[in-house]
């Protein structure tokens, strides 16, 4: 059967677009969520949309797993291969296809890398808002499958909220546009569905983003705070007070002096926690929201508030939290990143509970946050060759997400499910959703061969979970309603 | 204001609807039923399932009932210096939220500040199958499982009955102002992409007989500064807005079906299409008065890349909304069929095989 396989991707694709030996295999055997491995009959480098047509349609006709695969920078083993499966990179499709200046959209190909949309256009005083750490590498198919969100998120929306059309091959092989060239569509919010749906729908063979102008100035406040609640504090402050800042990002001690042995910045060691705060606009409005900013920041107990003081100093601050994950990658063997998204309230009652768990656990964490819209990324970190040691991460890391749905949050706020948080997500859906989430997938996908196993889990998975775990009623604050 | 919990009614009616093959028919306030094709079915009222759940200023979050009215949840936020994002029209002093997110209808903000699905964080529903059911929630990032609430947006009704709606709201701007700049129709297209290029605090762009109507909101300092580069004379109707909004200006009263066109914001007039027009958005979506037929409305549209919609006074036999294609059709058709199996609600609302 293999042999089969292979020999008809290789007539749909050449012989050369096909991976088979394993040491061609192993680059793709994960991604960055290196704990979970496999590998699978072979790899499909296609080249044109009528290729992925053809692939599907044989591996419909013959039920082989397809799991899609942009740059691999996924945080949750998306791409995780299936050992009867097949993996099919996008990595070939990696062109602009057209920039429409009078209607600021960009037309690309599923491989291009998200920094290259801004870039292409930059001449042009454009940019594509979404920002994800890894933009280096990260590719804009992937970010559509994961709903990629970024520090400027806050003021500018997630992925989601910047894309206006896709066009996608689905699992039958047919290609169908969601979405539109204008900015809305008629008909289902499909275009909607298929962003953040983790390759479970269909294979994102062509993206339409938004871009904007760039604004005329952009400037970064760097507060720093003796404790967690005044910071906290300090950002509930600015939201509520109508600031919509361009990115307002949190790193606790732990994170800045790993960024600071990096990179040499000139973080303050000895914080506790420091805000970076971006405001962008003309230049008035800018003037206009530091001074409210400062101000805020001061009743709610600063002990410094630096103004980056040139274009030069203000990227030397974010490269410091650009690089959180690298940085704290340099001061333990591994780390295992969560991505927990609580309301902004509650952000100093959780991190002490991370704080307890962490003690409890015997393991560090590091936590950055994007503190604006309290998406958390605790990093536990820990040395994955001790014998155990990867499954008390994992309990400790289950016992953080309990707590974010505990206060209403989710598991998951921009790394997706993939298959990393399978388990938590029978904690914070009923069997009746879950079911209602399998039915969509069988509404695109009738035969279940797109990344199957993955994003939403089985009833009998979650009752054997269940069985092992605490139920919804027994985590604390039981009064706060789930919803 | 109202308070009132009628979930478990509303699930009991569904049940049994399911049971004898009913289809339902259902309304909120009753304002957009000139909205869409007409469905068969007994009629089910959403409106006393209505108030406030959770509403948290400072997490600019705010929970609701579906049959809560729209000017109650206005009258809430402006009490805290906040609003909707999408500047609902409200078509009707009765107009509910549930209707208002299942008809995706947006104001003349929204291409600035976000659209209805731009605000749905999260919604409890009814499916086809009777259940309640939670997506989403209250948080501003969640990518847990397929996202549902958006679907539910701009889906008449038709995949499920909204019981509860999770938004996420913004604060007042500290100003806005509105100025008038006079030119041609074409000229005033190009200006809106322009200006659109450019870092502005523009909330609105209106074309409409020779004026471009642009509205700025925010702080004050970007308010007063982009005043100060742009120019034009101050607009001193504070109806202006609301006329739009509310179809009450004097363009809508003229005679013919009117259209909704949805187009690429920068598409030059299109001139082929004879009839009034407005231009909103500016320019992604044009109001057109004529009494052209409908197949030529929509493939002229459909040749710039737009898509057209049959908004009032609908006479015409097929579609309302612009037709899809086979392969859209059968995506519809599944997706429907994944949360609507026995075809109880809304049956035809949205197209007639939905
Ligand atoms: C250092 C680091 C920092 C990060 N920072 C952020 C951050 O700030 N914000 C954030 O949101 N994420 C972040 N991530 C996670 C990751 O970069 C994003 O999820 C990104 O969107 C993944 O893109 P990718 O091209 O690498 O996708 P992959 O990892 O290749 O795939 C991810 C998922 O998408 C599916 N997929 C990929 N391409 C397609 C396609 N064309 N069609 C259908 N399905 C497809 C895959 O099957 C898989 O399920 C970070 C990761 C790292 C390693």
């Amino acid at each position: 059967m293999q042999k089969f396989i292979i020999r008809s991707l290789q007539k749909i694709v050449t012989k050369k677009n096909v991976l088979q030996e394993r040491c061609e295999l192993v680059p793709y055997e994960c991604d960055a969520l290196t704990a979970f491995r496999a590998l699978p009959i072979a790899v499909v480098l296609a080249e044109t949309v009528e290729q992925i047509q053809e692939v599907m349609c044989f591996c419909q006709q013959h039920k082989i797993p397809v799991v899609s695969r942009g740059a691999g920078t996924g945080l949750s083993g998306g791409v995780l291969p299936c050992e009867d499966g097949i993996v099919l990179s996008l990595a070939k499709f990696n062109r602009i296809i057209a920039v429409d200046l009078q209607n600021r959209t960009a037309r690309v190909e599923p491989g291009v890398r998200n920094i290259s949309i801004s870039q292409a256009v930059e001449s042009d005083n454009l940019y594509y808002a979404p920002d994800p750490s890894s933009q280096l590498a990260c590719t804009i198919g992937g970010n559509v499958a994961e709903n990629a969100g970024g520090v400027h998120c806050l003021k500018y929306g997630l992925t989601v909220n910047n894309v206006l059309q896709v066009k996608i091959v689905t699992a039958k092989g047919e290609l169908v546009t969601l979405g539109s060239q204008a900015l809305d569509a008629p008909g289902y919010d499909l275009l909607a569905v298929i962003t953040g749906s983790e390759g479970m729908l269909g294979i994102i063979v062509e993206v339409t983003v938004k871009l904007l102008p760039i604004p005329e100035c952009t400037k970064v406040l760097m507060v720093t705070f003796d404790s967690v609640a005044k910071t906290g504090d300090a950002v509930t402050k600015i939201i509520s007070k109508g600031i919509i800042p361009a990115g307002l990002e949190m790193m606790d001690n732990m994170t800045i002096r790993a960024a600071e042995d990096f990179l040499h910045i000139g973080y303050p060691i000895d914080a506790t926690a420091i805000l970076l705060c971006e405001l962008d606009g003309t230049l008035a409005e800018v003037e206009q929201a530091i001074n409210e900013v400062s101000l805020l920041c001061k009743e709610a107990g600063a002990i410094e508030i630096k103004l980056a003081k040139d274009e030069d100093e203000r990227k030397l601050f974010w490269a410091g939290r650009k690089a959180a994950f690298p940085a704290v990658g340099r001061i333990s063997p591994d780390y295992y990143c969560l991505d927990g998204t609580i309301k902004r309230k509650y952000l100093a009652e959780v991190l002490q509970k991370i704080d307890s768990l962490s003690d409890e656990y015997q393991l560090k964490v590091a936590n950055v946050f994007h503190a604006g819209d309290g998406n958390l990324h605790p990093m536990v970190l820990y040395d994955a060759n001790k014998p155990g040691e990867f499954e008390r991460v994992e309990e400790l890391g289950g016992k953080i997400l309990e707590l974010c749905i505990a206060v209403g949050g989710t598991i998951t706020g921009e790394h997706g499910v993939g298959v990393e948080k399978l388990n938590h997500m029978c904690l914070q859906f009923s069997s009746g959703e879950l079911e209602q989430f399998h039915a969509l997938k069988r509404a695109f996908d009738p035969d279940g061969i797109l990344n199957p196993g993955k994003v939403i889990p089985t009833l009998h998975r979650c009752a054997e979970f269940g069985a092992m775990h605490v139920h919804d009623n027994k985590l604390p604050h039981p009064d706060i309603p789930r919803f | 204001m109202l308070n009132l919990d009628n979930s478990k009614q509303l699930a009991l009616i569904v049940n049994d609807a399911i049971k004898n093959k009913q289809p339902l028919k259902i309304f909120g306030g009753n304002s957009k039923s000139f909205y869409g094709p007409k469905s068969k079915g007994e009629p089910v009222c959403v409106a006393e399932h209505c108030g406030v759940i959770n509403y948290q200023p400072e997490e600019l979050v705010l929970t609701v009932r579906a049959g809560t009215t729209l000017s109650e949840i206005e009258s809430i936020l402006a009490e805290q210096n906040q609003k909707l994002i999408f500047e609902p029209p409200h078509f009707g002093a009765k107009a509910t939220i549930g209707g208002a997110i299942s008809s995706d209808i947006n104001g003349p903000s929204s291409p600035w500040f976000g659209s209805v699905r731009d605000a749905v964080l999260g919604v409890k529903i009814i499916n086809g199958q009777g259940e309640i059911l939670h997506f989403g929630g209250e948080v501003m990032k969640n990518v847990a499982g397929y996202d549902v609430s958006r679907l539910m947006v701009g889906s008449m009704g038709t995949l499920g009955l909204l019981l509860e709606i999770s938004l996420r709201i913004l604060p007042l701007e500290k100003k806005t102002i509105t100025f008038l700049l006079e030119t041609t129709e074409e000229e005033a297209i190009q200006r809106c992409s322009q200006l659109n290029r450019q870092h502005l605090p523009l909330s609105a762009m209106v074309y409409y007989n020779n004026l471009l109507y642009i509205r700025l909101s925010g702080n004050i300092a970007s308010v007063n500064s982009a005043y100060k580069t742009l120019g034009g004379e101050l607009l001193t109707d504070n109806n202006f807005w609301y006329s739009i909004r509310e179809h009450t200006h004097p363009f809508f009263y003229q005679t013919g079906t009117l259209w909704r066109i949805s187009v690429p914001p920068a598409t030059p007039p299109i001139n082929d299409l004879d009839g009034h027009w407005l231009i909103d958005w500016g320019g992604a979506q044009r109001w057109f008065i004529s009494d052209m037929a409908a197949e030529v409305v929509y493939a002229k549209v459909a040749d710039v890349h737009g898509h057209a919609t049959i908004y009032r006074n609908i006479d015409s036999i097929g579609d309302v909304f612009h037709p899809l294609t086979t392969s859209q059709r059968h995506l519809h058709k599944m997706v429907k069929q994944a949360f609507d199996p026995h075809r109880i609600f809304n049956p035809g609302r949205l197209y007639a095989d939905l």
